[in-house]
């Protein structure tokens, strides 16, 4: 017993989540799964938009009540970034499947990237749903 | 020397009985759905807050039903093949991953039925 408490501690230790430095591949990595959970959940939000449009003016005010209230836009918002990012990753992804882009620099680099054009596009896109409903 | 049978060769599959056709389809679908999803969030956002009225005629157009028909079917497609691996990966017991793997399937096909069935309603 006192033999093992007394031996130095030289073995190398893993990397522990709490203290891994993260770096942006791993960040997009996870961020791809977890956009993709969202959107699989986000599907009922995209049905209801189209059973409530089929079913007439009355149903689809309902929606779009839910859907103007803040929390709704929030929700709308979240599926906007959600969407973004994995289109904009999931490009990433299928040059990776042809076998471009794998030098650490450049997958830095395009994740990055994937960040600033997720930010660029979704606000286009919120600008753009907010000039249609009469904003400016 | 290879034991595999060459019907087994030209196939190029092994005891798995199959291949490779869940990633390939889950890039297909990816590939597809780079321009339909563009389509969509620019169509969603242009028509926000638009009267009931216009939101039908855009839908009923054939080519604009065509195209959320086409989004609604490769995302849901999409959406089964990814949810799988994820259940695969982190639902190590058979009894929940198969529960799961079965409620992925059926909640994929009921939400693309009823999403068809909305677009077709409109359109035709």
């Amino acid at each position: 017993m006192a033999e093992i408490r007394s031996r130095p501690r030289s073995r190398p230790l893993s990397p522990h989540l709490q203290i891994y430095r993260w770096p942006v591949t791993m960040a997009t990595s996870i961020l791809h799964r977890l956009t993709g959970v969202g959107l699989a959940i986000g599907t009922l939000v995209l049905a209801w938009w189209l059973v409530a449009a089929s079913m007439g003016s009355d149903s689809y005010g309902i929606f779009e009540s839910a859907a103007f209230h803040w929390f709704g836009r929030f929700v709308l918002f979240g599926f906007t970034v959600a969407l973004v990012f994995h289109m904009l990753n999931g490009i990433r992804h299928l040059f990776w499947d042809v076998g471009l882009g794998f030098k650490v620099s450049t997958a830095n680099a395009s994740g990055i990237a994937v960040f600033l054009l997720t930010l660029v596009l979704t606000l286009a896109i919120w600008m753009l749903a907010y000039r249609s409903m009469g904003a400016w | 020397m290879s034991i595999q049978t060459p019907l087994g060769r030209v196939r190029g599959l092994g005891s798995a009985k199959s291949g490779v056709e869940h990633f390939w389809q889950q890039r297909v679908t990816a590939v597809a759905l780079v321009p339909l999803t563009l389509w969509f969030v620019w169509s969603v956002a242009r028509y926000a807050g638009a009267p009931y009225g216009d939101v039908i005629v855009f839908l009923a157009n054939p080519f604009n039903a065509a195209a959320m028909l086409l989004f609604v079917i490769a995302g849901l497609y999409h959406m089964m093949l990814g949810v799988q691996v994820i259940i695969e990966d982190y639902v190590p017991s058979e009894g929940p991953k198969l529960t799961l793997l079965l409620v992925n399937k059926f909640a994929g096909f009921s939400i693309g039925a009823i999403c068809a069935i909305a677009v077709l309603r409109i359109a035709i």
